[in-house]
């Protein structure tokens, strides 16, 4: 309890991304859909950080930077999309986001 | 102690403000709680001895990321609540029972594997790695670890660091185009 290792930081990740999951499937507004994602990856980076310090290896903290410029690229992309679409139909349910579906 | 008492705070109030973003009724609170929720991240990655990651943690994060986010929210003017239209075609049942059997699954895994001690054979082949961690510029202002992930990052990354480049130029090129009216 008193002597923090990295099961912790793993612990943690592992919650902060189970919350971001259920945001993804629960919430139906696009925008809060992507913060939650947003969430996934930061858990993610946490474990990649505690792990790097861990090992002494700073190959998690280069990856780190990698999927933050990932998430950057995805955030500008996915909300231009939403913009796009939102110009058309006016609305950001998911639900009602259906044009491709089968 | 310190530490503890540290991580403890820190583990409580992102898993909250992390239910908070996802949980809050309007957007835009839903965007202040992440920004927060980004900038006790960035505490956590310095209190990892990760220094440059929680400056751009806060720069890119908090500071760029979540502005665009708000730009979005006050350009997509919700008229009525998205939360309201209810799908007809939605199998609620099914995916709860679905999402059971994948629980149950993860959970014989994890039981199953956790008598392997992992953790030690890893750190015994890692522990020496390459990268020069113990002397770096004794007595200089400058955080070890920036400079240390600057040379990892142009020597060992460099191709992939070229190939992220490329991916922000194509991304910034794809947000215009959609985002763009008439081209």
């Amino acid at each position: 309890m008193l002597e923090i290792t990295p099961l912790h930081y793993s612990l943690l990740s592992a919650a902060l991304f189970m919350i971001g999951v259920i945001g993804v499937l629960v919430r139906r507004n696009v925008i809060i859909i992507f913060m939650s994602i947003e969430l996934i990856l930061n858990a993610v980076n946490i474990n990649l950080i505690a792990l790097s310090d861990q090992l002494q290896d700073l190959a998690g903290q280069v990856f780190v930077v990698f999927v933050i410029a990932v998430a950057a690229a995805e955030a500008a992309v996915g909300l231009g999309i939403i913009i796009a679409f939102y110009r058309n139909k006016e609305t950001v349910n998911i639900d009602e986001i259906q044009i491709m579906r089968w | 102690m310190a530490e503890a008492i540290v991580f403890w705070t820190l583990a409580v109030l992102i898993l909250g403000l992390g239910i908070m973003v996802v949980s809050a009724r309007s957007a835009v609170h839903s965007v202040l709680f992440l920004v927060v929720n980004f900038l006790l991240v960035a505490v956590l990655y310095v209190m990892l001895n990760a220094e440059f990651v929680a400056v751009i943690q806060v720069l890119v994060y908090a500071g760029g990321i979540v502005v665009l986010y708000l730009f979005v929210v006050m350009l997509v003017n919700l008229k009525r609540a998205p939360e309201r239209y209810a799908d007809p075609r939605r199998l609620g049942r099914f995916g709860l029972i679905l999402a059971g059997v994948v629980l149950a699954e993860v959970i014989a895994i994890a039981v199953y594997s956790s008598g392997a001690d992992g953790w030690v054979a890893a750190e015994g082949a890692l522990g020496a790695a390459d990268t020069p961690f113990a002397d770096c510029g004794a007595g200089s202002l400058v955080s070890c670890n920036t400079e240390q992930l600057g040379w990892v990052l142009y020597t060992s990354y460099l191709i992939p660091f070229e190939v992220a480049s490329m991916l922000l130029l194509v991304a910034m090129i794809g947000a215009i185009v959609l985002a763009k009216r008439h081209l």
